[in-house]
Protein backbone atom coordinates (compact mmCIF):
# COMPACT_ATOMS: atom_id res chain seq x y z
CA UNK A 1 0.00 0.00 0.00
CA UNK A 2 0.83 3.79 0.00
CA UNK A 3 1.83 5.19 2.83
CA UNK A 4 -0.48 6.07 5.24
CA UNK A 5 -0.80 9.95 5.96
CA UNK A 6 -1.90 12.33 9.12
CA UNK A 7 -5.42 13.21 6.41
CA UNK A 8 -5.92 9.25 5.95
CA UNK A 9 -5.14 8.98 9.95
CA UNK A 10 -8.01 11.95 10.39
CA UNK A 11 -10.32 10.82 8.11
CA UNK A 12 -10.41 7.38 9.45
CA UNK A 13 -10.42 8.22 13.07
CA UNK A 14 -13.41 10.75 12.44
CA UNK A 15 -15.20 7.82 10.94
CA UNK A 16 -15.10 5.11 13.54
CA UNK A 17 -14.43 6.75 16.70
CA UNK A 18 -15.80 10.29 15.91
CA UNK A 19 -14.14 13.92 15.82
CA UNK A 20 -11.84 15.29 18.25
CA UNK A 21 -13.90 17.43 21.00
CA UNK A 22 -11.08 19.24 22.25
CA UNK A 23 -8.71 19.75 19.42
CA UNK A 24 -9.09 20.71 15.41
CA UNK A 25 -7.24 17.44 14.13
CA UNK A 26 -6.86 19.32 10.99
CA UNK A 27 -4.30 21.78 13.07
CA UNK A 28 -1.06 20.57 13.95
CA UNK A 29 -1.73 17.58 16.01
CA UNK A 30 1.38 14.85 15.16
CA UNK A 31 2.94 15.09 18.22
CA UNK A 32 -0.39 15.63 20.60
CA UNK A 33 -0.46 12.31 22.36
CA UNK A 34 -4.01 10.67 21.19
CA UNK A 35 -5.61 11.19 25.12
CA UNK A 36 -5.00 14.81 24.64
CA UNK A 37 -6.60 14.47 21.41
CA UNK A 38 -9.66 12.49 23.57
CA UNK A 39 -9.38 9.19 22.01
CA UNK A 40 -9.10 6.46 24.69
CA UNK A 41 -7.76 2.86 23.82
CA UNK A 42 -11.22 1.57 22.53
CA UNK A 43 -11.02 4.28 20.06
CA UNK A 44 -7.09 2.98 18.52
CA UNK A 45 -8.75 -0.35 18.72
CA UNK A 46 -11.52 0.12 16.41
CA UNK A 47 -8.66 2.49 14.40
CA UNK A 48 -6.47 -0.47 14.29
CA UNK A 49 -9.49 -2.45 13.32
CA UNK A 50 -10.11 0.03 10.10
CA UNK A 51 -6.49 -0.48 9.02
CA UNK A 52 -6.41 -3.96 8.75
CA UNK A 53 -9.89 -4.02 6.49
CA UNK A 54 -8.51 -0.59 4.46
CA UNK A 55 -5.03 -1.49 3.94
CA UNK A 56 -4.83 -5.36 5.17
CA UNK A 57 -1.70 -4.39 7.68
CA UNK A 58 -2.36 -5.97 11.08
CA UNK A 59 -1.07 -3.98 14.00
CA UNK A 60 -0.05 -5.73 17.22
CA UNK A 61 -2.64 -6.02 19.90
CA UNK A 62 -0.57 -3.57 22.11
CA UNK A 63 -0.55 -0.80 19.35
CA UNK A 64 -2.81 1.39 21.27
CA UNK A 65 -0.17 0.85 24.09
CA UNK A 66 3.16 1.66 22.43
CA UNK A 67 1.83 4.46 19.95
CA UNK A 68 0.80 7.39 22.14
CA UNK A 69 1.03 9.91 19.42
CA UNK A 70 -0.38 10.17 15.86
CA UNK A 71 3.08 10.18 14.50
CA UNK A 72 4.27 7.28 16.17
CA UNK A 73 1.16 5.09 15.20
CA UNK A 74 2.00 6.54 11.21
CA UNK A 75 5.13 5.13 12.00
CA UNK A 76 4.28 1.67 12.90
CA UNK A 77 1.23 1.46 10.12
CA UNK A 78 3.70 2.71 7.38
CA UNK A 79 6.79 0.19 9.00
CA UNK A 80 4.31 -2.52 8.83
CA UNK A 81 2.92 -2.07 5.37
CA UNK B 1 -32.08 7.26 58.48
CA UNK B 2 -31.94 9.69 55.33
CA UNK B 3 -34.77 10.62 53.13
CA UNK B 4 -34.87 10.13 49.17
CA UNK B 5 -36.20 12.79 47.80
CA UNK B 6 -36.74 14.11 43.99
CA UNK B 7 -35.37 17.04 43.05
CA UNK B 8 -34.56 17.12 39.22
CA UNK B 9 -36.88 15.48 36.12
CA UNK B 10 -35.14 14.87 32.82
CA UNK B 11 -37.78 13.14 30.13
CA UNK B 12 -37.53 11.86 26.73
CA UNK B 13 -41.17 10.31 26.12
CA UNK B 14 -42.83 9.62 22.34
CA UNK B 15 -45.29 12.61 23.14
CA UNK B 16 -42.85 15.21 23.96
CA UNK B 17 -38.98 15.93 24.68
CA UNK B 18 -38.08 17.58 27.35
CA UNK B 19 -40.31 18.23 30.52
CA UNK B 20 -42.66 20.85 29.87
CA UNK B 21 -43.08 19.32 26.04
CA UNK B 22 -44.28 15.89 28.13
CA UNK B 23 -46.09 17.41 31.09
CA UNK B 24 -47.93 20.06 28.35
CA UNK B 25 -48.87 16.79 25.78
CA UNK B 26 -50.23 14.47 28.88
CA UNK B 27 -52.68 17.44 30.39
CA UNK B 28 -53.75 17.97 26.45
CA UNK B 29 -54.36 14.14 25.82
CA UNK B 30 -51.78 14.48 23.05
CA UNK B 31 -50.28 10.86 21.98
CA UNK B 32 -47.55 10.26 20.69
CA UNK B 33 -48.05 6.72 18.83
CA UNK B 34 -47.93 6.64 15.11
CA UNK B 35 -46.27 4.37 12.27
CA UNK B 36 -42.86 3.43 12.72
CA UNK B 37 -40.57 5.45 11.04
CA UNK B 38 -37.30 4.15 12.59
CA UNK B 39 -37.61 1.60 10.05
CA UNK B 40 -40.03 0.10 7.53
CA UNK B 41 -42.84 -1.58 9.13
CA UNK B 42 -44.38 -3.22 6.38
CA UNK B 43 -44.67 -6.67 6.61
CA UNK B 44 -44.83 -6.71 10.09
CA UNK B 45 -47.68 -7.56 12.31
CA UNK B 46 -47.22 -5.00 14.66
CA UNK B 47 -46.33 -1.33 12.90
CA UNK B 48 -47.53 1.34 15.46
CA UNK B 49 -44.96 2.78 18.05
CA UNK B 50 -44.21 5.86 20.70
CA UNK B 51 -40.98 7.01 19.08
CA UNK B 52 -39.57 10.35 20.72
CA UNK B 53 -39.88 13.26 18.25
CA UNK B 54 -37.18 16.06 16.95
CA UNK B 55 -34.46 13.95 18.83
CA UNK B 56 -31.10 15.39 16.78
CA UNK B 57 -28.65 13.72 18.93
CA UNK B 58 -25.59 15.69 17.16
CA UNK B 59 -27.21 18.74 18.83
CA UNK B 60 -26.92 17.07 22.30
CA UNK B 61 -23.62 15.19 22.06
CA UNK B 62 -20.46 15.42 21.37
CA UNK B 63 -19.26 13.78 17.98
CA UNK B 64 -17.05 11.14 19.95
CA UNK B 65 -20.41 9.79 21.75
CA UNK B 66 -22.32 9.02 18.21
CA UNK B 67 -20.00 6.31 16.97
CA UNK B 68 -20.72 4.79 20.49
CA UNK B 69 -23.80 5.10 21.52
CA UNK B 70 -27.33 3.18 20.81
CA UNK B 71 -30.06 5.42 19.92
CA UNK B 72 -31.75 4.79 23.60
CA UNK B 73 -28.28 5.60 25.29
CA UNK B 74 -27.86 8.84 23.36
CA UNK B 75 -31.72 9.34 24.62
CA UNK B 76 -30.64 8.27 28.17
CA UNK B 77 -27.87 10.72 27.80
CA UNK B 78 -29.73 13.77 27.06
CA UNK B 79 -32.35 13.07 30.27
CA UNK B 80 -29.69 12.75 32.62
CA UNK B 81 -28.10 16.37 31.08
CA UNK B 82 -31.58 17.61 31.51
CA UNK B 83 -32.24 16.59 35.09
CA UNK B 84 -29.42 17.57 36.54
CA UNK B 85 -29.73 20.95 34.87
CA UNK B 86 -33.41 20.95 36.32
CA UNK B 87 -32.15 19.80 39.65
CA UNK B 88 -29.27 22.73 39.43
CA UNK B 89 -26.36 20.44 40.08
CA UNK B 90 -23.41 20.72 39.46
CA UNK B 91 -21.66 17.52 39.60
CA UNK B 92 -17.94 19.03 39.46
CA UNK B 93 -18.85 20.51 42.37
CA UNK B 94 -19.63 17.25 44.46
CA UNK B 95 -17.11 14.85 45.50
CA UNK B 96 -17.38 11.88 42.50
CA UNK B 97 -17.72 9.02 45.21
CA UNK B 98 -20.46 11.13 46.67
CA UNK B 99 -22.69 10.29 43.51
CA UNK B 100 -23.65 7.28 42.14
CA UNK B 101 -26.16 5.83 39.00
CA UNK B 102 -28.98 3.39 38.86
CA UNK B 103 -30.96 2.97 35.85
CA UNK B 104 -33.11 -0.06 34.82
CA UNK B 105 -32.66 -1.50 31.10
CA UNK B 106 -35.10 -4.24 29.54
CA UNK B 107 -33.23 -4.69 26.47
CA UNK B 108 -29.86 -2.86 25.96
CA UNK B 109 -28.57 -1.32 22.96
CA UNK B 110 -30.72 -3.45 19.93
CA UNK B 111 -30.23 -1.25 17.06
CA UNK B 112 -26.62 -0.71 17.31
CA UNK B 113 -26.15 -4.42 18.01
CA UNK B 114 -28.35 -5.64 15.12
CA UNK B 115 -26.07 -3.28 12.56
CA UNK B 116 -22.99 -4.56 14.83
CA UNK B 117 -24.60 -8.15 13.50
CA UNK B 118 -25.11 -7.95 9.96
CA UNK B 119 -21.95 -6.75 9.78
CA UNK B 120 -20.74 -10.06 11.23
CA UNK B 121 -22.86 -12.02 8.81
CA UNK B 122 -21.75 -9.86 5.86
CA UNK B 123 -18.04 -9.07 6.63
CA UNK B 124 -16.94 -11.03 9.56
CA UNK B 125 -16.02 -10.36 12.79
CA UNK B 126 -13.25 -7.75 11.43
CA UNK B 127 -16.24 -5.39 10.68
CA UNK B 128 -17.57 -5.30 14.29
CA UNK B 129 -16.94 -2.17 16.00
CA UNK B 130 -15.23 -2.16 18.93
CA UNK B 131 -17.86 -0.13 20.27
CA UNK B 132 -19.90 -2.74 20.30
CA UNK B 133 -18.27 -4.35 23.39
CA UNK B 134 -20.71 -2.58 25.79
CA UNK B 135 -22.69 -0.36 23.11
CA UNK B 136 -25.49 -3.36 23.16
CA UNK B 137 -24.72 -3.97 27.48
CA UNK B 138 -27.48 -3.27 29.24
CA UNK B 139 -25.47 -1.63 32.01
CA UNK B 140 -24.43 0.72 29.21
CA UNK B 141 -26.96 3.87 30.31
CA UNK B 142 -25.61 3.76 34.00
CA UNK B 143 -22.14 3.26 32.45
CA UNK B 144 -21.99 5.99 29.99
CA UNK B 145 -24.24 8.77 32.23
CA UNK B 146 -21.55 7.83 35.11
CA UNK B 147 -18.54 8.57 33.06
CA UNK B 148 -20.34 11.53 31.31
CA UNK B 149 -21.30 13.75 34.82
CA UNK B 150 -18.05 12.29 37.15
CA UNK B 151 -20.25 9.99 39.04
CA UNK B 152 -18.01 7.27 40.49
CA UNK B 153 -20.00 5.98 43.50
CA UNK B 154 -22.26 3.01 44.19
CA UNK B 155 -23.99 2.56 40.59
CA UNK B 156 -25.70 -0.19 39.01
CA UNK B 157 -28.34 -1.60 36.27
CA UNK B 158 -31.64 -3.60 37.39
CA UNK B 159 -32.61 -5.66 34.49
CA UNK B 160 -36.13 -6.07 33.77
CA UNK B 161 -39.53 -4.54 32.25
CA UNK B 162 -41.94 -2.37 33.59
CA UNK B 163 -41.30 -2.78 36.97
CA UNK B 164 -37.48 -2.32 36.47
CA UNK B 165 -37.92 1.46 36.69
CA UNK B 166 -39.54 1.16 39.88
CA UNK B 167 -36.59 -1.08 41.12
CA UNK B 168 -34.06 1.20 40.11
CA UNK B 169 -35.53 4.20 42.20
CA UNK B 170 -36.21 1.62 45.24
CA UNK B 171 -31.99 0.70 44.60
CA UNK B 172 -31.87 5.01 44.49
CA UNK B 173 -33.27 5.16 47.82
CA UNK B 174 -31.10 2.24 49.22
CA UNK B 175 -28.17 3.60 48.32
CA UNK B 176 -29.04 7.33 49.47
CA UNK B 177 -29.87 5.43 52.98
CA UNK B 178 -26.26 4.49 52.90
CA UNK B 179 -24.63 7.71 52.57
CA UNK B 180 -24.31 8.35 48.73
CA UNK B 181 -25.91 11.97 48.72
CA UNK B 182 -27.37 11.92 45.57
CA UNK B 183 -28.00 9.10 42.75
CA UNK B 184 -28.94 9.36 38.92
CA UNK B 185 -31.89 7.21 38.35
CA UNK B 186 -34.64 5.82 36.58
CA UNK B 187 -34.49 3.99 33.01
CA UNK B 188 -34.70 4.95 29.04
CA UNK B 189 -35.88 2.03 26.83
CA UNK B 190 -36.32 1.73 23.48
CA UNK B 191 -35.52 -1.03 20.45
CA UNK B 192 -37.40 0.06 17.54
CA UNK B 193 -35.60 -2.07 15.45
CA UNK B 194 -36.33 -5.18 13.41
CA UNK B 195 -34.23 -7.04 15.74
CA UNK B 196 -35.57 -5.86 18.62
CA UNK B 197 -39.43 -5.91 17.24
CA UNK B 198 -39.44 -9.40 16.52
CA UNK B 199 -38.41 -10.22 20.05
CA UNK B 200 -41.18 -8.19 21.37
CA UNK B 201 -43.82 -9.72 18.78
CA UNK B 202 -42.31 -13.42 20.21
CA UNK B 203 -43.88 -12.32 23.41
CA UNK B 204 -47.21 -12.11 21.43
CA UNK B 205 -48.55 -9.10 23.44
CA UNK B 206 -48.66 -6.42 20.57
CA UNK B 207 -51.28 -5.10 19.73
CA UNK B 208 -51.57 -5.43 15.60
CA UNK B 209 -54.40 -2.59 14.97
CA UNK B 210 -53.16 0.12 12.92
CA UNK B 211 -54.99 2.95 14.23
CA UNK B 212 -53.05 4.72 16.87
CA UNK B 213 -56.24 5.92 18.64
CA UNK B 214 -57.57 2.24 19.88
CA UNK B 215 -54.50 0.35 19.27
CA UNK B 216 -53.97 0.89 23.24
CA UNK B 217 -56.96 0.55 25.33
CA UNK B 218 -56.01 -0.79 28.65
CA UNK B 219 -58.98 -1.85 31.04
CA UNK B 220 -61.51 -1.65 27.93
CA UNK B 221 -63.24 -4.67 26.46
CA UNK B 222 -61.43 -4.29 23.03
CA UNK B 223 -58.26 -4.56 24.66
CA UNK B 224 -55.68 -6.18 22.30
CA UNK B 225 -52.15 -6.04 23.69
CA UNK B 226 -49.71 -2.49 23.80
CA UNK B 227 -48.27 -0.93 21.63
CA UNK B 228 -44.42 -0.38 22.64
CA UNK B 229 -42.77 3.11 22.57
CA UNK B 230 -39.38 4.49 23.06
CA UNK B 231 -37.89 6.87 25.88
CA UNK B 232 -38.54 7.26 29.50
CA UNK B 233 -36.93 9.86 32.13
CA UNK B 234 -34.11 9.87 34.39
CA UNK B 235 -34.56 11.18 37.99
CA UNK B 236 -32.16 13.03 40.75
CA UNK B 237 -32.42 11.36 43.75
CA UNK B 238 -31.03 13.48 46.90
CA UNK B 239 -31.19 13.00 50.46
CA UNK B 240 -33.35 15.59 51.53
CA UNK B 241 -30.64 17.35 54.30
CA UNK B 242 -28.08 17.53 51.45
CA UNK B 243 -30.81 18.98 48.72
CA UNK B 244 -31.53 21.59 51.69
CA UNK B 245 -27.86 22.10 52.19
CA UNK B 246 -27.34 23.29 48.95
CA UNK B 247 -30.57 25.47 48.39
CA UNK B 248 -32.28 22.97 46.20
CA UNK B 249 -34.66 24.66 43.75
CA UNK B 250 -37.30 22.31 44.32
CA UNK B 251 -37.97 18.44 46.06
CA UNK B 252 -40.49 17.47 43.85
CA UNK B 253 -41.33 14.01 45.54
CA UNK B 254 -40.18 12.04 48.45
CA UNK B 255 -39.36 8.21 47.80
CA UNK B 256 -41.75 6.91 50.49
CA UNK B 257 -42.50 3.56 50.07
CA UNK B 258 -42.02 0.68 47.91
CA UNK B 259 -41.57 -3.25 47.93
CA UNK B 260 -41.89 -5.97 45.13
CA UNK B 261 -43.02 -9.49 45.42
CA UNK B 262 -43.14 -12.37 43.13
CA UNK B 263 -46.26 -14.31 41.78
CA UNK B 264 -46.50 -18.37 42.21
CA UNK B 265 -45.92 -20.39 39.80
CA UNK B 266 -48.82 -20.86 37.92
CA UNK B 267 -49.64 -24.60 38.43
CA UNK B 268 -49.69 -23.61 42.34
CA UNK B 269 -53.11 -22.40 41.68
CA UNK B 270 -52.10 -19.57 44.32
CA UNK B 271 -53.13 -15.53 43.43
CA UNK B 272 -51.19 -13.44 41.80
CA UNK B 273 -49.01 -11.06 44.15
CA UNK B 274 -49.93 -7.60 43.62
CA UNK B 275 -52.27 -6.83 46.17
CA UNK B 276 -49.84 -8.04 48.70
CA UNK B 277 -47.02 -5.42 46.74
CA UNK B 278 -49.19 -2.94 47.19
CA UNK B 279 -50.28 -3.18 50.51
CA UNK B 280 -46.12 -3.76 51.28
CA UNK B 281 -45.40 -0.45 49.78
CA UNK B 282 -48.01 1.33 51.93
CA UNK B 283 -46.78 -0.02 55.15
CA UNK B 284 -43.27 0.54 54.14
CA UNK B 285 -44.97 4.32 53.93
CA UNK B 286 -46.46 4.62 56.73
CA UNK B 287 -49.41 5.12 54.77
CA UNK B 288 -53.41 4.07 54.50
CA UNK B 289 -55.01 3.36 51.31
CA UNK B 290 -57.06 6.08 52.01
CA UNK B 291 -54.06 8.35 51.86
CA UNK B 292 -53.73 7.70 48.41
CA UNK B 293 -54.56 10.49 45.69
CA UNK B 294 -54.30 8.84 42.27
CA UNK B 295 -52.56 5.12 41.27
CA UNK B 296 -50.66 5.11 37.92
CA UNK B 297 -51.40 1.91 36.64
CA UNK B 298 -49.50 -0.77 34.78
CA UNK B 299 -52.25 -0.92 32.28
CA UNK B 300 -51.02 -4.24 30.55
CA UNK B 301 -53.55 -3.88 27.82
CA UNK B 302 -54.42 -7.58 27.95
CA UNK B 303 -57.80 -8.20 29.65
CA UNK B 304 -56.70 -10.96 32.21
CA UNK B 305 -53.64 -8.79 33.02
CA UNK B 306 -56.04 -5.74 33.07
CA UNK B 307 -58.54 -7.67 35.49
CA UNK B 308 -56.08 -9.06 37.79
CA UNK B 309 -54.80 -5.29 38.15
CA UNK B 310 -58.08 -3.84 38.67
CA UNK B 311 -58.90 -6.68 40.93
CA UNK B 312 -55.37 -6.20 43.23
CA UNK B 313 -56.54 -1.75 42.87
CA UNK B 314 -60.01 -2.41 43.99
CA UNK B 315 -59.26 -5.15 46.98
CA UNK B 316 -56.72 -2.76 48.81
CA UNK B 317 -58.67 0.39 48.17
CA UNK B 318 -62.30 0.04 47.68
CA UNK B 319 -64.40 -0.67 44.40
CA UNK B 320 -64.06 3.02 42.72
CA UNK B 321 -62.87 4.12 45.65
CA UNK B 322 -58.98 5.96 44.26
CA UNK B 323 -58.80 7.78 40.61
CA UNK B 324 -56.23 5.57 38.77
CA UNK B 325 -55.00 6.61 35.01
CA UNK B 326 -52.50 5.61 32.61
CA UNK B 327 -50.71 7.75 31.02
CA UNK B 328 -48.69 5.18 29.39
CA UNK B 329 -51.93 5.20 26.66
CA UNK B 330 -50.13 8.20 25.35
CA UNK B 331 -46.34 7.29 24.86
CA UNK B 332 -46.59 3.21 24.37
CA UNK B 333 -45.10 0.98 26.67
CA UNK B 334 -41.51 2.08 27.70
CA UNK B 335 -40.50 -1.22 29.44
CA UNK B 336 -38.00 -0.19 32.04
CA UNK B 337 -38.17 3.46 31.05
CA UNK B 338 -42.37 3.46 31.55
CA UNK B 339 -42.34 3.57 35.45
CA UNK B 340 -39.75 6.76 36.27
CA UNK B 341 -41.73 8.40 33.24
CA UNK B 342 -45.61 7.96 34.51
CA UNK B 343 -46.24 9.34 37.08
Amino acid sequence: MSTLTMTDLTKLLRACAGDAEHADLDGDVLDETFADLGYDSLALLELSGQIKQRYGVALPDDAARVTATPRQFLALVNSLS
Amino acid sequence: MNRAVITGLGVAAPNGLGVDAYWSATLAGVSGIGRITRFDPSGYPAVLAGEVPGFDPAAHLGPRLLPQTDHMTRLALVASDAALADAAVVPQRLHEYAMGVVTASSSGGFEFGQRELEKLWSGGPQQVSAYQSYAWFYAVNTGQISIRHGMRGPSGVVVADQAGGLEAVAHARRRIRRNTRLVLTGGVDGSICPWGWVAQLAGGRLSGRDDPGTAYLPFDARACGHVPGEGGAILVAEDLDCARERGARQVYAEIAGYASTFDPAPATGRGPALRRAVQLALADAGLRPADIDVVFADAAGVPALDRSEADAISAVFGPGAVPVTAPKTMTGRLYSGGAPLCP
